[in-house]
């Protein structure tokens, strides 16, 4: 079943050097499984996962021949429509949790904002929903954390709260841009198993943007790459690692192996005809 | 909160050192100035027999550091020395200055806090839109236009042509007599005071009367108030957990009046506090062209007069009032900022 059908995406920023277009008729589907989108800084790829949002401000522009989630046209949506489904059916998690979550509100405020401002629930029901969303992420002291401000967890913890924060309402996808890249590395495999866990057990749509190759491949069904705001290859995440297109394998090269020959990682060679 | 309370209580220290800071130059200043305050008390012809008299009384002949003990021993009990032009306690004068100028600052500021930060808001909402460039053409207007000439123009319009308000002073003659032979002074605050006693023909007469200069304080601080909040909000509007709030649904005033706001509090209460201590001891022009017997007022005359106590009493209270609004600022600033509690 499809979740979300993607043709043609474009996202067109106007500069005052002329129109910027970051991402550059993007195609995919997407059912209840995990896509992973990877690239270099600058591919497009978290503009394709705001686009999905609308979450693009101006002077950003979004156009595509279809954008459809789940039978609603997400190109001709109001606002109002829009904001129904933010939350509620797609959520996203960010990258670095210092900046996604707000500095100067408790992370029981935050956490229960959505139950209490869209749901209508009280704040002892909301309360409890967001310390069982707390315990799902594995945070120890719930009760504790629901009282912190956002300073004073640590980035995993942090991460796991906006984790919390986005699976509150069930969404049925979950767009995750890069969320391990600001954390360290034992932490990002705690973070990761987590998200998989959760994603599994309520069988919902994933779009994991990262530019991490070997974590998209061993963590997602499904891999875009995109190279200067198109999709250069789309393959099984199982066999990424044995990837044809030359870009990919470009990228594939100037991954280090412990233990492999010390000889300098060669650069890209970005001189094929997908390269314009 | 334990650890809120430890930091008002260094507050309150730095505080206690500032002010003492303050008296000593205020205390410096009134020895250097070549203006002796034995002449202009005995006059010219007095023997030298007179002025030595007026000098013990004075405590002139005492050495340097114990008049310094003294004058800070008697500001510490709130008397800031005797008045050479009326031979009235300052602090007694001030009482009575002081409460008109507090009434037309704090009025201001709440004019320029009220408008200033929803026009700060709506520009930096939608930048480059109508809306911002007004905002900002009214606000560099407010930035650049001498006070004085726009209180003129203003008494000129809506007191002389168009009569919508009452003219310089606080009261007319009538009310003012009112005001000082019927009604109880609990604050020294027309506003507060006629409301207070229901006597509310003065309080109108009041309103007509400070509604012009509050206004016009209320402009220039608006002026300022908004630029800020414009450049605050707009970079609280770039942040990645305003898109977080998107993300979950929030509607638009919420993201932008909650969710921004908040942050864009923190530093705006340093800004607002700071255009308050401003209006508070800078409106000596307002004060002089609005006949308005405040502070800025008092100061001036007491300078034209030479009378150096009456000034630096003045000096004085202006540097509490901005020390203590600082301070006031700063515990503020650490109720809304989790972030500097710790």
């Amino acid at each position: 079943m499809t979740l979300l059908d993607v043709q043609n995406l474009r996202v067109t920023f106007a500069t005052e050097a002329g129109p910027v277009e970051a991402v550059r008729g993007v195609s995919f589907s997407l059912g209840r499984e995990r896509l992973g989108i990877v690239g270099e800084s600058g591919s497009g790829k978290t503009m394709t996962g705001r686009a999905v949002l609308r979450l693009i401000r101006p002077p950003g522009r979004i156009e595509a021949d279809r954008m459809v989630f789940d039978g609603q046209n997400l190109i001709e949506a109001s606002e109002r429509e829009m904001r129904a489904l933010r939350g509620k059916r797609i959520g996203m998690v960010m990258q670095d949790p210092k900046y996604s979550l707000n500095p100067v509100m408790t992370v029981g405020d935050q956490l229960t904002e959505g139950l209490r401002r869209r749901d209508g629930l009280g704040r002892r029901d909301a309360e409890a929903k967001a310390i069982s969303a707390l315990e799902a992420v594995q945070i120890r002291d719930p009760a504790r954390v629901m009282e912190a401000y956002p300073h004073e967890l640590s980035g995993g913890m942090g991460q796991r709260v906006m984790i919390a924060m986005m699976l509150i309402p069930e969404p049925d996808l979950l767009i995750a841009d890069e969320p391990t890249s600001a954390l360290d590395v034992t932490v990002q495999a705690e973070v990761l198993a987590i998200l998989d866990r959760l994603v599994r057990d309520r069988g919902m749509g994933l779009i994991f943007i990262s530019h991490d190759l070997r974590l998209v491949a061993r963590f997602c069904d499904r891999v875009l790459v995109m190279y200067k705001g198109r999709v250069v290859e789309e393959l099984q995440a199982s066999n990424l690692l044995a990837a044809q297109h030359p870009y990919t394998r470009g990228l594939l090269n100037c991954l280090p192996r412990i233990g492999g020959p010390r000889e300098p990682l060669p650069g890209l060679d970005r001189t094929g005809a997908w390269a314009e | 909160m334990l650890r809120l309370v430890g930091q008002i209580a260094i507050g309150l220290l730095t505080l206690a050192i500032t002010l003492l800071g303050l008296l000593l130059i205020t205390f410096v200043i009134g020895r250097v100035v070549p203006i002796d305050p034995v002449l202009s008390i005995v006059g010219e012809r007095a023997t030298e027999a007179q002025m030595q008299a007026i000098r013990v009384k004075l405590g002139l002949d005492l050495p340097m550091w114990e008049q310094f003990y003294i004058y800070v021993r008697d500001a510490l009990h709130g008397d800031l020395g005797t008045s050479i032009r009326t031979g009235e306690s300052i602090s007694a004068e001030i009482a009575r200055y002081f409460p008109a100028t507090l009434e037309l600052a704090t009025l201001g500021t709440i004019f320029g806090t009220l408008v200033g930060i929803p026009a700060g808001v709506l520009a930096a909402t939608r930048p480059g839109s109508i809306a911002d460039q007004i905002v900002r053409v009214v606000g560099l207007l407010g930035y650049s236009m001498p006070v004085f000439w726009l209180g003129l123009i203003g008494l000129l319009v809506f007191y002389g042509q168009l009569d919508w308000v009452a003219g310089p002073g606080r009261l007319d003659p009538t009310y003012d007599m009112m005001m000082e032979f019927t009604l109880t002074p609990y604050t020294g605050m027309i506003l507060i005071d006629s409301a207070l006693n229901g006597a509310w023909d003065v309080f109108g007469n009041a309103v007509s009367h400070i509604i012009l200069p509050a206004g016009l304080l209320g402009y220039v601080s608006m002026a300022y108030i908004s630029r800020m909040t414009r450049s605050f909000m707009m970079n609280e509007l770039g942040q990645e957990y305003i898109t977080t709030a998107r993300v979950k649904g929030m509607p638009e005033w919420r993201v932008i009046w909650v969710h921004a706001m908040k942050n864009v509090l923190v530093p705006l209460i340093t800004v607002i506090a700071l255009s308050y201590a401003y209006l508070l001891e800078g409106s000596v022009l307002t004060e002089t062209i609005f006949a308005w017997p405040g502070l800025g007022s008092y100061i001036t005359d007491a300078l034209f007069a030479a009378d150096m106590p009456a000034v630096l009493g003045g000096t004085v209270v202006v540097g509490v009032v901005f020390v203590t609004l600082n301070m006031v600022s700063d515990i503020l600033y650490r109720i809304v900022d989790p972030r500097a509690r710790a």
